[in-house]
């Protein structure tokens, strides 16, 4: 699951010359090379395969070799699955027909006013408050200015010096088949800002097409702490904002739809320097070689990066105070309702599991997937031993689904009856007369009621299993 | 016991105004009497009342109301210029079709505004007519809308009869600045009418409508109203929604309104304000019946302003302005019962350079939309950056260029901390200043403007003395105060005189002071 998102996510990296500044912002692409991010961000999330891993730890391995470490910052896009966008009332649904989800507000017709989508400010609260930040009582909009064709109003309202949320912290557990391990890594500020249309590029690359049903819906910016220093803590820390958007219900999360994009910040620096920034990097043949500052493009048939543009220098965007939305004050009141309301948090799940004595391997599949983790939990309220349905989910029920290609939610077994057949084991009302050949019997009534659904009862008189 | 200080000098200035069709209209005026505290029984103290008054009698119909304005329109366009289009057969159906209403459902038919025509400025969106804000990049825009204060107008009843001129995007103080015409002053058309709104000013003081809508970010209905000798009145901001207005400075910007009396422009207030949701900045404010204060001069008790308190801003009447202006404000001033105090507003020179910065920066982010992409007028070229410059360097004009490049340059990087933000700085110092006063006074008092109109082209070259002109009334949009302006005296020039028209401030949303006064 990791590697699925460390190949889906776009890499430009940036090797810093001097010690200063880490983060530079990404540049909107020039209209002539570029599709848009959402497109290239295409993971269709196929299973991770064994070379990658591979690859992945050599070049670990090899960096720690030469003495070199990697810096990693994330900017992550959030899209909200608000009913209707940030500052009108046009619904947005991906896929649609091109500009049929637009009106003269998104469009940035003459005259045309934004009026803030409350939701907006509840979804980045929640955020803020699952990445344990610092709510800003009082933030405002801000004007980030420039021009493209994806762009309606010539500027992006946006969030700059005052965002809704701030100094927070996510706390992930790496996967076991990369060694495990817990990590913390900071999380700068969480924004709210809109988002732009799309261009769509003719084949000939002679004419462009601008399409506006993105332009305007909602989008809370998330940037980390530059905490990470291999790939594989990058690629969980996006997994791990996935199912957190996810479990708060803010954004379905999808990478292919675009929902989720990740802007990834890369630099390297010796082992052991404090500070960030890049001296020289050696050659493959030996000779020194500088490292310049650029953004770079990752190439999902190659799966490499490639260079996109050279030595950027920071944009001047004109950021101003938007005068045509009043400031967002917000009361403890709210925040707190808005707490009560939150769900169980994957990181509080996997600490839950994890106190019931499962193994870390347990615990990071049955709690990392909100819908199995849903499973589990009712399965355990009907009253079953936490090892045993760990044991039936992560066993059986897990190899039906790959066979099958199914989720949890779409099977007919329900957690009541996956309980009863665990009861039914344990008090021996199966076993009896089968004898030592029970287990392929359990599995039996198993795929009978994953496949057909009923109850255990009715499962084991059919079979004519009762013990005698 | 005074003379009769506003309705007098009203009537004076409509005597002396050169069309010959006035006459016919003080004909008019001579009404049945609604309640006594509404309506004075002087001559032409309320158009909206008499054409009501006529309709309810049945002595005209709404048809001849329209034919007699359309007439009158097509006779003093040709020299006046006030309209980039007027709609003249949407009105006459319009009318029409109240005509029809009346005659079978009797006085319900009437809204407040039944069978008033209004010009709109054609920076506020009509949905059923081109909204060009006077630039050639929205030379045949056809919005999807109405702005609110149109829409509202509407079902209150009143006739739209066209868009009127303006300088480009509301910025300038001539309407030279038009990228369609140039509108002259219905007193001396060799001379401005102001701006930004003049052909909102000049359709009103040319009697080509009633009443008519303009905007107001730094003076653009309250110097054209003094020029032309009409009402202005800008409210507060935030009184009236900003929906449907092009942007000019949003903080600053305000849809203002025009009319021959203090009453008409009261009357159209009363029926744009309020809150809107479609603006977030549009005040939730309850909006009073501004016109319903008004008492009729002649029923006045002696004293009718006996403890309000006037205060003079003494930085208006000294260096800089016309001798003649000064004159005639301390004239209209000594007329009121308490003799006007003279108060000082320490910040006052500051707010003009503050201003530029503030609405050029403002206006750069606001314009940016313009870009000939979804809409507007759009220049083909080779590549993407070339589209936009080419598109926008042959839509917009020379000032609104200027103003671009102004605006983006004090916002840019390493330039935002000494241009904008100090001008806000300085915009709360004005704010003070004036909260400060109006503590102590009820309501202030300046000129409009530090002189009467002057020449077509005599500031075209000058942008910085065209600037300077604004002095009078930038520091209002920067506090965000309502003001109203009224004619009070005249000056030499032009064939018959020149007006002068003296604003009056108040406290935030206290506009029902000001009327009254």
């Amino acid at each position: 699951m990791a590697l699925t998102l460390l190949r889906g996510m776009r890499t430009p990296v940036l090797f810093r010359m001097n010690a200063g500044l880490f983060f530079t912002t990404l540049h909107r692409p020039s209209l002539a090379r570029f599709t848009t991010r959402a497109e290239s961000a295409q993971a269709t999330e196929p299973k991770a395969t064994p070379q990658s891993i591979q690859m992945a730890i050599k070049e670990a391995a090899e960096q720690k070799m030469q003495g070199f470490e990697a810096v990693i910052g994330i900017e992550t896009h959030v899209q909200l699955s608000t009913v209707t966008k940030a500052f009108c009332s046009c619904p947005y649904n991906y896929g649609s027909q091109p500009n049929s989800t637009i009106c003269p507000t998104c469009m940035g017709h003459p005259g045309m006013l934004p009026v803030l989508n409350e939701k907006v400010v509840e979804c980045a609260v929640k955020l803020g408050l699952a990445l344990n930040c610092e709510i800003s009582m009082t933030s405002k909009f801000d004007r980030k200015q420039y021009f493209y064709p994806d762009l309606p109003k010539g500027y992006q309202i946006s969030q700059f010096d005052i965002p809704i949320a701030k100094k927070g912290y996510i706390d992930l557990d790496l996967p076991m088949e990369f060694g495990g391990g817990h990590r913390k890594f900071g999380i700068t500020r969480v924004h709210m800002e809109e988002d732009a249309g799309k261009l769509l590029h003719s084949d000939s690359g002679s004419y462009s097409q601008v399409d506006l049903n993105r332009a305007g819906v909602p989008l809370l910016e998330i940037v980390s702490e530059p905490d990470m220093r291999t790939g594989i803590e990058a690629a969980e820390y996006g997994a791990e904002l996935q199912r957190i958007v996810r479990y708060l219900g803010v954004s379905n999360g999808n990478m292919q739809e675009g929902s989720l994009r990740c802007d990834v910040n890369v630099s390297v620096r010796p082992v052991g320097q404090s500070e960030f920034g890049t001296k020289i990097l050696l050659h493959k043949e030996g000779q020194a070689d500088q490292i310049v500052q650029e953004t770079r493009l990752w190439d999902e048939s190659s799966q490499k990066t490639f260079t996109m543009r050279k030595k950027e220098g920071l944009a001047d965007y004109r950021y101003f105070p938007e005068p045509d939305l009043p400031e967002v004050v917000l009361n403890n009141d709210y925040i707190d309702e808005i707490h009560k309301s939150m769900p169980e948090l994957p990181e509080a799940k996997r600490r839950r599991y994890e106190n019931m004595g499962l193994s870390m391997q347990d615990v990071l599949f049955l709690a990392n997937d909100d819908n199995v983790a849903r499973f589990f939990d009712s399965t355990l309220e009907h009253g079953s031993d936490a090892k045993l349905a760990a044991n039936w989910i992560m066993g059986d029920i897990a190899a039906y689904l790959k066979n099958e290609k199914l989720t949890i939610d779409e099977i007919k077994l329900s957690p009541l009856e996956l309980s009863e057949l665990i009861a039914s084991i344990k008090n021996g009302t199966i076993s009896g007369k089968i004898g030592k050949e029970a287990s392929p019997y359990f599995v039996l009534i198993l795929v009978e009621l994953i496949a057909n659904g009923g109850t255990v009862k009715a499962v084991i008189e059919e079979k004519d299993l009762v013990q005698v | 016991m005074p003379p009769p200080l506003q309705a007098h000098r009203l009537l004076i200035s409509h005597r002396r105004l050169p069309t010959p069709a006035r006459r016919r209209f003080s004909a008019v005026s001579s009404v049945q009497s609604p309640p006594a505290k509404t309506l004075a029984p002087g001559p032409a103290t309320s158009s909206i009342l008499s054409i009501r008054g006529s309709l309810l009698s049945g002595e005209r119909t709404a048809a001849e109301i329209t034919a007699e304005y359309l007439s009158r329109l097509r006779r003093t366009e040709p020299s006046v210029r006030s309209f980039i289009h007027v709609a003249d057969s949407d009105a006459v159906r319009e009318a029409e079709e109240l005509d029809r209403r009346i005659a079978s459902e009797g006085k319900d038919a009437l809204g407040p505004l039944a069978g008033v025509l209004v010009g709109v400025k054609d920076n506020l969106c009509t949905a059923n007519m081109p909204s060009t804000g006077g630039s050639r990049i929205l030379e045949g825009y056809r919005p999807a809308y109405d702005a609110t204060a149109v829409r509202r107008l509407r079902e209150a009843g009143a006739i739209v009869v066209g868009k009127t001129n303006l300088d480009e995007f509301g910025m300038g103080s001539t309407t030279e600045g038009s990228a369609f015409q140039v509108t002259t002053n219905p007193w001396d058309e060799s001379r401005v009418p102001g701006g930004s709104s003049g052909g909102s000013a000049s359709a009103v003081s040319a009697r080509q409508c009633v009443v008519s809508l303009g905007s107001d970010t730094g003076g653009s209905v309250r110097q054209p109203a003094s020029f032309c000798g009409v009402v202005g009145l800008k409210p507060t901001y935030g009184r009236v929604s900003r929906f449907g207005l092009m942007a000019y400075a949003s903080s600053l910007d305000v849809v203002g309104c025009f009319g021959s009396s203090v009453f008409d422009t009261a009357t159209i207030l009363s029926v744009v304000a309020g809150h809107d949701k479609m603006d977030s900045t549009s005040s939730s404010q309850n909006v009073p019946d501004y016109a319903s204060e008004l008492v009729p001069l002649d029923s006045l008790e002696s004293k009718p302003l006996n403890g309000l308190r006037i205060g003079i801003i003494q930085e208006t009447l000294g260096e800089g302005v016309d001798s003649g202006v000064a004159s005639s404000i301390k004239a209209a001033t000594s007329h009121l019962e308490q003799l006007g105090s003279v108060v000082s507003l320490p910040s006052f020179s500051l707010g003009l350079p503050a201003y530029y910065i503030l609405a050029s920066s403002e206006a750069s982010s606001n314009l940016s939309r313009y870009d000939g992409i979804r809409y507007g007028r759009q220049v083909s070229a080779d590549d993407l950056s070339e589209l936009y410059g080419e598109s926008r360097a042959n839509g917009l004009g020379h000032e609104v260029k200027m103003r671009i490049l102004m605006g983006t340059y004090a916002l840019s990087a390493g330039y935002y901390d000494a241009y904008y933000k100090r001008a806000q700085q300085v915009r709360t110092l004005v704010q003070e200043s004036f909260e400060d006063a109006l503590k102590r006074f009820d309501i202030l008092v300046s000129p409009a403007a530090p002189s009467a109109a002057y020449k077509i082209g005599e500031k075209i070259n000058d942008p910085l003395a065209m600037y300077a002109g604004d002095i009078m009334t930038v520091n209002v949009n920067l506090a965000g105060l309502p003001a109203l302006v009224v004619p009070c005296g005249f000056v030499e020039g032009g064939p018959a005189g020149l007006p002068v028209g003296l604003q009056m401030i108040g406290s935030p949303f206290s506009e029902e002071i000001a009327v009254c006064v």
